[in-house]
């Protein structure tokens, strides 16, 4: 009963979405509708599940005093100052249980919410992401090896990428005459976006477009059952 | 005050960026401190935007404000609730019957849209006339397009053994594919690039005020 | 060992501080080199170009600010755009954080001339920009990093709304699809959605004219060519990170599931470069071409290593 009927409805609900876009009048088309509002609340539910079991993860890490639990507690204490001043005062579109805290804003410039959202979060947020770029230098420097005719076609177009779709792309080659515009450096990156590579990615994406319908199959045929989780 | 507040912001988010900056030498306290801070900002996040932008207007407004019209939205309602249960391994499988219902949409929406768009819709897409436009790029683009694509899903095709003249189509298809992954790379350059930019462009304006 | 751990660690730490001056310098001393328009740029423009004033057209921000630099410009540059034509603007987000990004660009905007500094204010700048983009190889880059126009008049609820966030991805597009109203209750400010004159005649997705989805990810432009596009035939287009961009241009083809793409920060400065703007984006492009230069000079240098070690290790082989 346990896994049997969890599979049971995810057949019925799947048959259900997938009739309803063959037949979407009456009552097909309204459970459906119905459905989708259901989904959203539930997905919002989801959300607060990956936040509690976050929280369960640090807490456990801090009870046991694993390495570095020290950090786990900055984590865990940021998380409850930011719901915390977010419950109380609510952020930029939304009041809070003790209203706009109109004195906060005076004293801050902003909510507490969105302060620690524009001088702590953006900030750790595009930090974080801006440090690929220095890997990506250090990768290129030491992985980007030719050695073979295939790796030979993988350097070449992306040097023309490069170099095409920046500004230094127009300098080199802006000079040609009209009837080499075809050398053009912008225009053969041009050229390799819209035809080579829109080939490969459409061949990428019926590909994939297989798996996800094969996998959506299995799924509502109760064939996959791996997001039911283990045991009883 | 706000002023203050502000310029101390700007500290603060200055004192943020060179502790995550600090990985790149070498991982310590100021970078494990700012990488936690971040999770737990994410998180906070995520928890009171859900809150105020899905379950208040989409649940807990229409619920509380007209009972008789909006009953049925407590079914979802419970089921989300049962949705929090499986954070306790002992009442786990309980959190199956929201998790059936959320998979089954998703599962059938996904068979639907995947196979209209990115199957149907770009195989038709690929049945071009090559001769449609009477330039010498867009003919050779077409008959590029046409050969890469199918050489390029013959890639993927593994139920049968390629060799001998089977595998020409395939090797065919690699190139492509290579060619793909190469403008990808460029573009990935690109994009971290752009983020890099970024960073140094808030260092450089909001901080010291080198440039405008 | 350690020799080798410690010259390894400051090669790296020579190739990261090249690569932080390669973007800075430009940055402070901009060179003002010119940006071409592509080709999908250009459909994204002239889709926006082409519709009707007094249209309602819907945008969402599935970004957050990590992804900020790339895609906020293009952002401004569609909303200035899309007021230029009389458009209203619906924002919606797919992401949490696409709210606060919604609503830093409204902000931006509609900031009052008091609000900004002098040599901010743009419309004498955007002219300027125009004239000397025709005639000279090179930009001046005299103008203000904000020369994007501001509309202090824009009236919330009026030309514009916030919708808010909603979880759910494919499945809330195709809520959308159904009813707007029952997915959008109320805005993100929690005004309920019928008291906004904005949202008068809006339905279903059927009632705008187009949609923009400025993506950083899953969910994104991906579910919105698919349900908005596919199923409810609205016309789509969008702006993505530069990573994902090649994965897109698939779907700008003859069925028109995508008409037109911005990638990345070169798309944004074509944009602006369309508006005659001289705006965030283009002023980043120097340090990007400089930044790519550096790479490929890193790649160079790299596969000269690599084949100097293999013909020294062959030739070591061959005297065996």
């Amino acid at each position: 009963m346990k896994r049997t009927i969890p599979v049971i409805i995810t057949f019925v609900v799947g048959m259900l979405v997938i009739i309803s876009e063959f037949v979407p009048h009456k009552p097909f088309g309204s459970i459906a509708g119905t459905l989708e509002n259901w989904f959203l609340i539930i997905a919002g539910f989801a959300i607060i599940l990956g936040v509690l079991s976050l929280l369960r993860m640090s807490g456990h890490k801090i009870n046991s005093k694993a390495p570095n639990w020290q950090y786990y507690l900055a984590g865990i204490i940021s998380f409850s100052v930011m719901v915390l001043v977010g419950v109380l005062w609510g952020m930029r579109e939304s009041r809070g249980i003790f209203g706009d805290g109109e004195n906060l804003f005076n004293w801050l410039g902003a909510k507490p919410f969105d302060y620690l959202f524009n001088n702590f979060f953006i900030h750790l947020s595009a930090t974080m992401f801006s440090l690929l770029a220095f890997y990506i230098a250090s990768a290129a420097y030491r992985a980007f090896i030719i050695r073979s005719f295939e790796s030979n076609l993988l350097m070449i177009t992306a040097v023309i990428i490069m170099l095409g779709r920046t500004s230094l792309g127009n300098i080199m080659t802006g000079w040609l005459p009209q009837n080499m515009q075809f050398l053009h450096l912008p225009r053969i990156a041009d050229y390799i976006m819209i035809y080579p590579n829109s080939a490969a990615q459409r061949a990428i994406m019926i590909s994939a477009a297989l798996g996800v319908i094969g996998s959506s199959l299995r799924i509502i045929l109760g064939i996959e059952r791996s997001y039911l989780g283990g045991g009883n | 005050m706000a002023e203050i507040m502000t310029t101390i912001g700007v500290w603060i988010g200055v004192f943020l960026t060179f502790s995550i900056f600090s990985f790149l030498y070498r991982d310590n306290p100021f970078y494990r401190f700012a990488e936690q801070v971040f999770v737990g900002l994410s998180a906070a996040y995520g928890f009171i935007y859900i809150i105020y932008n899905v379950l208040i207007p989409n649940l807990f407004t229409p619920v509380l404000s007209d009972m008789s019209q909006n009953w049925l939205l407590i079914i979802p309602g419970i089921l989300g609730i049962l949705m929090l249960v499986r954070i306790y391994p002992p009442a786990e499988w309980i959190s199956r019957y929201p998790l059936a219902v959320v998979i089954g949409t998703s599962a059938g929406i996904s068979l639907m849209f995947y196979l209209k768009s990115d199957f149907m819709n770009q195989i038709a897409a690929t049945m071009i006339n090559p001769f449609a436009i009477p330039s010498a790029s867009a003919i050779s683009g077409s008959f590029l397009i046409i050969l890469g694509t199918i050489c390029g899903v013959y890639f993927f095709y593994f139920s049968k053994k390629q060799e001998g003249l089977f595998a020409i189509p395939s090797k065919i298809g690699i190139w492509f594919l290579m060619i793909s992954f190469g403008a990808s790379f460029g573009y990935t350059v690109m994009a971290r690039i752009s983020l890099l930019i970024g960073r140094i462009e808030f260092l450089l304006r909001d901080w010291l005020h080198i440039i405008k | 060992m350690s020799y080798i751990n410690t010259h390894v660690r400051w090669e790296r730490m020579t190739l990261f501080g090249i690569l932080f001056l390669a973007v800075m310098i430009p940055l402070i001393l901009p060179i003002g080199w010119r940006t071409d328009v592509s080709p999908h740029v250009q459909m994204v423009y002239d889709l926006v170009d082409k519709t009707p004033p007094g249209s309602a057209i819907l945008i969402s921000f599935d970004y957050e600010p990590s992804t900020m630099p790339e895609l906020k410009p293009m952002a401004m540059s569609l909303v200035d755009h899309a007021w230029q034509k009389g458009h209203k603007v619906i924002a919606v987000a797919l992401w949490p954080m696409g709210v606060q990004m919604a609503n830093d660009v409204f902000s931006e905007l509609t900031a009052s001339p008091s609000e900004i500094s002098s040599d901010e204010i743009p419309d004498v700048q955007t002219t300027d920009v125009k004239e000397k983009d025709e005639s000279d190889e090179m930009m001046t880059p005299a103008v203000s990093a904000n020369s994007i126009r501001r509309y202090s008049s824009k009236r919330y609820g009026i030309d514009y709304v916030n919708l808010g966030f909603k979880s759910g991805a494919m499945v809330t597009i195709k809520a959308m699809g159904r009813n707007i109203r029952e997915t959008f209750p109320t805005d993100t400010f929690g005004t309920p959605i019928d008291s906004l004159p904005i949202m008068d005649n809006i339905v279903h997705l059927r009632d705008l004219a187009y949609i923009i989805s400025l993506s950083a990810g899953d969910p994104g432009l991906k579910q919105w060519i698919m349900v908005a596009h596919d199923n409810f035939k609205v016309k789509v287009s969008g702006g993505t990170t530069a990573v994902s961009a090649p994965g897109f241009l698939p779907y700008i083809n003859n069925r028109n599931q995508l008409r037109g793409l911005m990638g990345g920060l070169k798309g944004a400065a074509e944009y602006e470069k369309l508006m005659g703007t001289f705006g965030p984006a283009s002023i980043k492009m120097d340090s990007q071409s400089i930044a790519h230069v550096i790479i490929l000079v890193f790649i160079a240098i790299g596969n000269v290593r690599s084949f100097r070690r293999r013909r020294k290790q062959r030739q070591a082989r061959d005297k065996e």
